[in-house]
């Protein structure tokens, strides 16, 4: 079949916040006991009021930076109405035609570009469970911060979803946005999935939307799905309908949840509660330095001042601690270089756990080990000289950088089993040694 | 009894007497929906507070059916304020039902009755707080303005009635009928129990965004009062209050404050304005009320059904009438032509004001358009809204105002309305009590 994927996402990202968006309540609800993490506002008592969290916005806008969006200097929230359980005011504070973030786009590996329409700032509601022929209500939830972002429908493939959600996750965590952890809840996706014909240059005029996957794996196989259903329709002429889906695991199908016929009337009027959010551009300004610590900044400062392998980088990338713990062995170290540092830290799950000093300890005892005769090592080092004469000599007259070339030079003989450290200090004459 | 005569009047020993003979007298007008059944241990002033503020362990109804059994686990900023400073609620006080109305008789449980005279209503929807004043019961009591709640029911029964600007008091913890109208305000005999209390319970809280502190500044005595006053006001009134205005004027004039006219604005448009504004946000706050987390529940087959019949049992018909209104007026296709357009008036209204604040240091008009009615009287919604001509308009930008009693031979209390610019609270006070000295009423 001659189609082709439509995709647009709807993500929802819970930002790390000590509280919740609109009241003091704690934000640290995982696993809470049911409703423990509630108060007037967040249970929606009569007469309690919101007011906003300053992070969570301030952690929405990192976001909107890293993905290059305007900042709505001037924004406001929003009322949301319709009536569920979860949702105990009636209404969701939301944000309709100002949100904090338009515009912006993303360029993925490979050079597709994903365009993002918009993020903005909303609450999550609370979280029903069915038991026997009960509803009980767990409000915990309800008042958490939500970021959402959405994408215009950029998406071809499956695999560019991959590598977005990829890129996303890494930048939610290296920006400190949000831990994005999805089986927490903490980042989830909605797709609105449509087809057309390959050549077809018209956006489809129907949209599927994929809701309630808990699982990025189950989201890729809702979608896959899809595509062969509407397809499939579409080929015997029809119009996949407008409408809401889930995804059955046990099936592994997607089935039917909400047919959407006309559009949602959620009745949207400005927060009475909270004053229009007028944001200073200096302090839009001091926010914007978070983009230094995008994933794609840091790859290349680990390529081109570090000079790591693209494995080694990938690893440290995709593990934010062990990136951490690798810079401060650098700082920590004197003589041991970057280099060696990652090299272990990669190879080695065990280094990864020892202290900075018998991190260094074992580097070291490690190179000794292999060339521990100093005399065999000197004979290298007069062969490299030798060798290198000229870079010997300039090394004499003070050129520093010679030295790490000789350095090299050795490493390169030794097949790097020489101490860098010992072998500067053979050829700087230091410490009672000396070359001859 | 101002706050200055009860405590001459009552020691801590004969507190509980006290409550025994307002417990006896209030049969007879209905202001309270609870009072409290022992003071022994409470200290200070007793102060009356009406239903729609949230009151810890004390049941909080907002007048409604649908609240008849919910208890707040939190008590509003405004009682924590009053209980630190000296004040203790001794009961919670009679309304219409979420504040929509101007009589009481919107009330789910009961109509009070005007202490001037028991046939009449007490205005409303602060109906019971205004009543429990004006008969004596307590020096002082909180009600809430949306539209003139405080005002007019303090015009009706002869006293002070204060509605700040919109923020300087908190409504954390105050049930919300229409959010960007409503504020806590002050029932009292005279200028200076009104101050005590609006000094203690005003402020920026942290729980209220739309909160703040005044400015302090003072009107120089050595200044001359500057009042104006629209063109055309009188228009429509009953004779009794037309009389009661001209002669207010007379006595001030007498004292040197001077008069000049100012442009009136389109009163008819104004309260078309806040009667779009206001159920739309009525329709928005009152959904919270689903029978699901708290007050009164039916017992139902599916969740429609549920929020159907419970809402359909245990709301009221204004507040119905409102919700509907207000969900017409937000809706796709409608919003554009009522609720946006009347948010564009709503700015009109307000820079007309900030205008005649340019010239004149208060603007005086009438409370209202007539005295108190006769209970069941008012037929139609529209009558009832149309009493509120001069003091929706003010709320839709605002703006303090008062309600004084003016100094009248009849038997009916009239109640002039003094308005001054957002923020100007303390000055619109400090005015009121030169005002208050002029007019001799008490
Ligand atoms: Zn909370």
């Amino acid at each position: 079949m001659n189609y082709e994927l439509v995709i647009g996402l709807e993500v929802h990202i819970q930002p790390n916040t000590k509280s919740k968006m609109f009241c003091s309540c704690s934000a640290d609800i995982f696993a809470a006991k049911p409703n423990s993490h509630t108060c007037p506002t967040c249970l929606g008592l009569p007469g309690a009021l919101p007011v906003p969290n300053k992070m969570a916005i301030e952690q929405l806008i990192k976001l909107g930076f890293a993905f290059g969006c305007n900042i709505n200097l001037n924004s406001k929230f929003d009322r949301k109405h319709y009536y569920y359980p979860d949702l105990p005011k009636g209404y969701q504070i939301s944000q309709y035609d100002k949100p904090f973030c338009v515009g912006g786009k993303v360029v993925l590996e490979g050079g597709k570009e994903i365009r993002i329409t918009r993020i903005h700032m909303e609450e999550d509601t609370g979280k029903l469970s069915h038991v026997e022929n009960k509803t009980l209500v767990d409000y915990n939830r309800s008042g958490m911060p939500l970021i959402e972002l959405v994408t215009e429908p950029d998406f071809k493939s499956l695999q560019d979803l991959d590598i977005f959600t990829r890129e996303l996750r890494l930048i939610l965590r290296h920006l400190n946005i949000s831990d994005a952890d999805m089986e927490k809840g903490q980042l989830r996706l909605e797709a609105n999935v449509s087809v057309r014909k390959i050549g077809e240059v018209n956006l489809p005029n129907y949209k599927v939307e994929l809701k309630n996957i808990n699982s990025f794996k189950f989201m890729l196989k809702a979608i896959e799905f899809e595509f062969k259903r509407q397809s499939e329709i579409l080929e015997s002429g029809k119009t996949p309908a407008q409408e809401t889906r889930g995804w059955n695991e046990n099936k592994n199908e997607t089935f039917l949840q909400r047919t959407k016929e006309t559009a949602d009337d959620y009745r949207y009027f400005p927060e009475p509660d909270i004053p229009p959010i007028l944001l200073k551009q200096s302090y839009v300004d001091s926010l914007a330095k978070c983009v230094d610590d995008l994933p794609i900044i840091k790859r290349e400062r680990l390529k081109n001042e570090l000079g790591l392998s693209e494995h080694e980088i990938n690893v440290f990338i995709n593990d934010l601690g062990l990136l951490k713990h690798f810079y401060e062995l650098i700082k920590l170290s004197e003589i041991v270089n970057a280099k060696d540092i990652a090299k272990k830290l990669v190879n080695s799950k065990e280094s990864q756990k020892l202290s900075a000093q018998e991190f260094f300890d074992l580097l070291k005892n490690e190179k000794s080990s292999v060339i521990t005769n100093i005399d065999e090592l000197k004979e290298i080092i007069k062969t490299v000289i030798t060798e290198n004469q000229k870079a010997y000599e300039d090394f004499k007259n003070g050129n520093e950088n010679s030295i790490q070339f000789l350095v090299g030079q050795v490493m390169k003989k030794t097949k790097g089993k020489a101490d860098a450290g010992v072998v500067i200090n053979i050829i700087k004459g230091l410490n009672g040694n000396s070359l001859n | 009894m101002t706050i200055n005569d009860f405590e001459k009047k009552y020691n801590k020993e004969d507190i509980n007497e006290y409550l025994a003979q307002v417990k006896e007298q209030d049969k007879k007008i209905n202001s309270f929906l609870y009072l409290k059944k022992d003071l022994s241990k409470e200290i200070g002033v007793p102060i009356a507070i009406k239903d729609m503020i949230s009151t810890k362990g004390i049941v909080t109804t907002a007048g409604s059916k649908i609240l008849e059994n919910y208890i707040p686990p939190y008590n509003a900023t405004v009682i924590d304020k009053l209980e630190r400073n000296g004040y203790f609620v001794i009961g919670k006080t009679n309304m219409d039902e979420f504040a929509m109305g101007s009589s009481t008789e919107n009330s789910a449980y009961f109509t009070t009755k005007n202490p001037k005279d028991l046939s009449l209503v007490p205005g409303g929807s602060s109906g019971g707080s205004a009543a429990a004043v004006s008969a004596g019961f307590v020096p002082v009591s909180l009600g809430t303005d949306t539209g003139g709640s405080i005002r007019q029911p303090a015009s009706f029964c002869g006293i002070v009635g204060f509605c700040p600007s919109y923020g300087a008091v908190s409504r954390y913890g105050v049930i919300a009928m229409a959010s960007s109208f409503d504020q806590v305000g002050v029932f009292a005999n005279n200028i200076k129990d009104t101050k005590a209390v609006f000094d203690t319970i005003r402020g920026k809280d942290e729980k209220d965004a739309t909160s703040f502190d005044l400015p302090s500044e003072k009107v120089s005595e050595s200044n001359i009062i500057k009042i104006g006053i629209p063109e055309n006001i009188l228009e429509g009134v009953s004779k009794e209050v037309k009389i009661a205005f001209e002669n207010t004027v007379t006595s001030l004039k007498k004292n040197g404050i001077e008069f000049v006219q100012v442009a009136n604005t389109n009163l008819q448009q104004a309260l078309a304005v806040y009667y779009i504004l206001v159920p739309s946000e009525v329709s928005s706050n009152l959904a919270r009320f689903d029978g699901v987390k708290y007050g009164k529940r039916e017992n139902a087959e599916d969740l429609i059904e549920l929020y159907t019949k419970t809402r359909t049992k245990y709301l009221g018909s204004e507040p119905k009438r409102r919700t509907i209104i207000g969900t017409y007026a937000l809706s796709a296709g409608y919003s554009d032509k009522y609720y946006k357009k009347a948010n564009i008036l709503r700015q009109q209204v307000k820079d007309y004001y900030t205008k005649i604040f340019e010239s004149v240091d208060l603007i005086m008009t009438p409370t209202t358009p007539t005295t108190a009615f006769k209970i069941g009287a008012v037929q139609t919604p529209i009558e009832l809204y149309l009493g509120d001509i001069y003091t929706t308009v003010t709320k839709l930008a605002g703006l303090p105002a008062i309600s004084i009693p003016a100094n009248t031979n009849d038997k009916l209390p009239v109640g002039i309305q003094f308005i001054a610019g957002h923020k100007k609270d303390l000055q619109l006070l400090q005015i009121s009590e030169k005002i208050e000295q002029c007019l001799q009423t008490y």
